[in-house]
């Protein structure tokens, strides 16, 4: 008895030996519980060894395993075959970033971002140790909870045209944390944080094409933080300008 | 896709094509969104126009309604208001996401707010509908 | 692989997870004069401290104390902790818990403004912190944009360690491979801290993510340090069947029930009881991992388990918690169980069996993360300091990858302040041998063995003979068959000929790193004639203190590892016997 099977057109690039990435198609075994990634290693384990991605809890977390599929950027783990059958299913990298071997994409640029929006508590005075902890009531954790979900999987720039087009732009992921630090009750950093999302290539490149918060798989919506960076942005600007000599939060 | 970023040797650096926009339904959702405001800019001139003749007297008013009374501008009025509907109603529906409400611990349910913004649209066109339509 | 580069800095890290970034920031911390570098297989976000759920205990609250979290955590461990270690550990545990705090980490709060603090496996008292459940997750991701503030921190992402440089018997850095591009380089060190995780992997039922394969353990191994206690491996009592995913023991905590198949609570026969509608700690659900998994094992045996595609199983019944409390302590357990076996926890209960999840043994350390081996220190699950034993407690790991993490980091960044800059002209000549080694040994391997074949028989191997009841005839049939596994590895073929990204020679690598640490947990436990915490045994059922009350050492041969023992150190309570 022969066991049903689904195709899988994955993409394959080899740096200095291809010009451009080409796709190859494998026939892997339909199993209903089998994610996109199961289908991956099995050709990696058993058909061929030099098929290359990045990979590692397969529980939705870590945030390794974004490709695009069928179109979609999607975290494999979570892609089940038996959502794309009858297939065939087309696996590509992370669409609007630099392809370094098959389906692994180059980070380098959203780590340099990420380090730009200053992504950690900052307060003007710290409270020692043997006083114990911040208080912070329930109500006050509701407040930037949802943002700090980001697993850094970059779903959301391989949707937002804004980034394929202008890669400048600091970029959906990068200002909702900016957003988590700046919405945490403990955080005194706003202004250090304000002029990196107040420049052209921060919240003002973004033209509200939502996608980034469609794709989100941990339902961070990122496109939200913008908008509320925005307005804060443009409150900002409007007191400076009303009020010149009055500091700023 | 510029490449504001140094190049890496051996890296492909995929080009976005001009028919992105056709790829997910909710890139074409946003181009349409944003192609209002061309109908609208078009639409905001036409009633400077209409102004401006009100301005000048009877007789330039009525040569002006007399010209925008043709097929070609009924139907594009027709096509505007659509537009500009759509874009009411996008804009309100993303209200609710933008602005953050609290009132004490518990936050405003973002329905809740699109559903005042709705409210108040309706509230605002029936009022003056009612002054400048019905009341002449 | 080409070019021969050399890096140097005074502190390096393997491994970017709780332990390494938390090292890294206390090294940063304890000297500006420092250059400290965290090298990793994976950018630090994706490393497996990602994954863990239900929470980190410390003594925060008025009716705790240092001494009921000692005693707690000494009782769990069947009395193989070393009691020194333990009560610097949970001295030391609130301040941390306090730091990360402030560091940002969004723990979940009392009404009062407070940090919360739940239930959980074998604590007398509710002790342990948590974000929703996700704390692992948040820990991590505190700790690595906090440590993106110091400028002294040097990153090396996707950079795998090969073998640590050994020069006139210290360590002076290593060897790694740079992912992006195949090159081979020197990183020499003062001090060398590793923190590469655990080895779950080497078992085919896992929590663990792809990347537990023991690399740190094996570094060390083959430099000449003991793996301490290897023998004891933990079975998490909720994993889902299939995948091994982890359903985290904070779904117990906050009350849910473990039935068999006859919607029974089965743990009520195990000493247990009596089974309470809210949980009672140490009681019942709240009991600790090993002696859960060994009921779920003995409830199979005695057929009243259910049967899946997937093997044996029970439900985890977490309905009577309802919507409003789930969704707000437990969301991802109801997400992920949606996602992976359809099964939504509010109106069904989950399939549920014990899966390997932690490692108690590792890098043998002394209690300030210092390894036998000079310059080499260790911390995290990859080190056996020991505050474990025989069976750990759950949420005591996370706390343990910030005291130990920082500990480690302190006398590591010392020692770099006091030692001489390493010499470069030695390490040169060790590493064209290396880059010639991982030439022939991997890149140009052409031989018939499939990496996945071998990986295979030996997870088949590790959980016929070494899972939760282990006899001296199944753990010899493993031994035997590690042996030949090694020997046909020397044999493997791999079809990936490129430098840039080569994963299949990284799967190559891990692969030898989890044959070395297979070997040394399949032979420490052949040698422990007794049963004792998660190493249980049908041939010697009972605790032997008289013969066995000591940590076992596994050391690298040619042939099988060579098991020596160490004493355990007894301050304050003397071994008695375990009852919950």
């Amino acid at each position: 008895m022969s066991e049903e099977t689904i195709t899988l057109d994955v993409t394959r690039y080899r740096p200095g030996q291809d010009t451009e990435p080409r796709t190859e198609s494998f026939s892997v075994p339909y199993r209903k519980d089998w994610v996109v990634l199961d289908a991956l290693n099995h050709i990696k384990d058993r058909v061929d060894g030099s098929l290359t991605y990045r990979w590692s809890c397969r529980m939705g977390v870590c945030g390794s395993c974004g490709m695009m599929v069928n179109g979609v950027p999607k975290l494999t783990c979570s892609a089940f075959l038996r959502d794309y059958h009858p297939g065939p299913i087309r696996v590509e990298p992370l669409a609007n970033f630099p392809v370094i071997r098959d389906l692994v994409v180059a980070l380098d640029d959203f780590m340099e971002k990420l380090r730009r929006v200053k992504p950690w508590l900052i307060r003007e005075t710290e409270k020692p140790i043997s006083e114990g902890e911040y208080r912070q009531s329930p109500a006050q954790l509701e407040a930037f909870k949802q943002f700090s979900m980001c697993i850094n999987c970059m779903l959301c720039y391989a949707a937002c045209p804004v980034y394929g087009l202008a890669p400048a732009f600091v970029g959906p992921a990068a200002i909702a944390l900016a957003h988590r630090y700046n919405m945490d009750s403990r955080d005194e950093g706003y202004k250090f944080r304000e002029p990196v999302l107040n420049e052209s290539v921060g919240v003002w490149d973004c033209t509200f094409v939502g996608e980034c918060s469609v794709v989100c798989p941990k339902h961070v919506d990122p496109a939200a933080a913008i908008q509320r960076s925005k307005v804060s942005g443009a409150k900002d600007w409007a007191m400076s300008m009303l009020m010149p000599w009055g500091g700023k939060k | 896709m510029s490449d504001a970023r140094s190049q890496r040797p051996g890296l492909y650096y995929p080009k976005m094509r001009n028919t992105w926009w056709l790829s997910r339904p909710g890139y074409v959702r946003f181009m349409i969104r944003e192609a209002t405001s061309v109908f609208i800019a078009i639409f905001l001139i036409e009633f400077l126009v209409l102004v401006h003749a009100v301005a000048q007297g009877p007789d330039a008013y009525a040569a002006v309604v007399g010209r925008l009374a043709s097929p070609g501008w009924i139907v594009f009025n027709v096509i505007a208001l659509v537009f500009a509907l759509y874009h009411t109603v996008t804009w309100f529906m993303l209200t609710g996401v933008v602005q953050v409400v609290r009132l004490g611990d518990q936050r405003v349910p973002p329905g809740l707010i699109v559903a005042g913004a709705f409210a108040a649209w309706v509230v605002v066109s029936l009022f003056l509908l009612y002054w400048i339509v019905v009341r002449s | 692989m080409s070019a021969d580069l050399a890096y140097s800095h005074d502190v390096l890290i393997i491994g970017g997870g709780g332990a390494g970034l938390r090292a890294a920031i206390a090294a940063a911390e304890t000297s500006d004069r420092l250059s400290i570098a965290v090298l990793s297989k994976v950018y630090p976000m994706r490393s497996h401290t990602v994954s863990a759920e239900g929470g980190s205990a410390a003594v925060m609250r008025d009716n705790d104390s240092l001494d009921t979290h000692a005693k707690d955590t000494i009782f769990g461990s069947d009395f193989l902790a070393d009691q020194d270690v333990v009560e610097a550990f949970v001295k030391e545990a609130p301040g941390q818990m306090i730091q990360i705090e402030h560091w940002g980490c969004p723990w979940s709060r009392d009404p009062d403004g407070r940090v919360s603090v739940r239930a959980f496996g074998g604590m007398t008292v509710n002790r342990t912190l948590y974000a929703a459940d996700k704390t692992g997750f948040h820990m991590l991701h505190a700790l690595f944009q906090t440590s993106l503030k110091y400028d002294r921190i040097v990153r090396y992402d996707e950079w795998f360690a090969t073998s640590l440089l050994v020069e006139d018997g210290k360590v002076s850095g290593m060897v790694a491979l740079n992912l992006q591009d195949g090159t081979v380089h020197a990183i020499t060190a003062k001090a060398v801290i590793i923190c590469a995780g655990g080895g779950g992997r080497v078992f085919p039922f896992t929590t663990n993510a792809a990347i537990k394969t023991g690399d740190g353990m094996a570094l060390a191994y083959r430099a000449g340090a003991p793996l301490k206690d290897m023998e004891f491996v933990q079975y998490h009592p909720t994993g889902l069947p299939g995948t091994g995913i982890l359903i985290t023991e904070a779904s117990r905590g906050e009350g849910g029930h473990l039935k068999n198949k006859d919607g029974y609570r089965y743990l009520q026969d195990y000493a247990l009881g009596p089974p309470t509608d809210k949980p009672v700690n140490r009681k019942m659900e709240l009991g600790p991992r090993d002696i859960l998994s060994r009921c779920h094992m003995q409830e199979h045996q005695k057929g009243r388990t259910f049967e899946g595609p997937y093997g044996h199983y029970v439900h985890l019944d977490l309905r009577h918690l309802g919507q409003k409390l789930i969704d707000k302590n437990l969301p991802f357990v109801r997400e992920l169980a949606k996602n992976y076996v359809g099964i939504d926890p509010v109106y069904e209960p989950i399939p549920v069996r014990p899966v390997v999840h932690y490692m108690m043994g590792g890098i043998s350390t002394d209690i300030t993360g210092k390894t036998p081996l000079e310059g080499l220190y260790a911390a995290g699950e990859c080190a056996c300091v020991s505050i474990n034993g025989a069976n750990r407690l759950g949420s005591n790991s996370l706390t343990e990858l910030l005291v130990f993490g920082t500990r480690a980091g302190q006398a590591a960044a010392r020692y770099a302040l006091e030692r001489p800059a390493v010499k470069s002209n030695p390490v040169a000549g060790l590493v064209s041998d290396e880059r010639r080694r991982l030439d022939t040994q991997f890149l140009s391997a052409d031989g018939r063995e499939r990496i996945a074949d071998i990986r295979e028989e030996m997870q088949r191997a590790m959980e016929a003979g070494a899972g939760i009841y282990r006899d001296r005839a199944g753990m010899e049939a493993t031994c035997k068959t590690l042996r030949e596994l090694r020997e046909r590895f020397a044999n493997i073929g791999l079809k990936d000929r490129d430098a840039v990204f080569n994963t299949e020679v990284i799967a190559a690598m891990e692969l030898d790193a989890m044959l070395d640490v297979a070997e040394a947990v399949a032979n420490s436990a052949l040698l422990r004639e007794e049963s004792r915490g998660s190493h249980t045994r049908t041939d010697f059922p009972k605790r032997d203190d008289t013969r066995f009350l000591k940590h076992s050492l596994a050391f690298r041969t040619a042939a099988a590892p060579r098991i020596d023992y160490l004493p355990v150190t007894i301050t304050r309570w003397a071994p008695e016997e375990r009852k919950y």
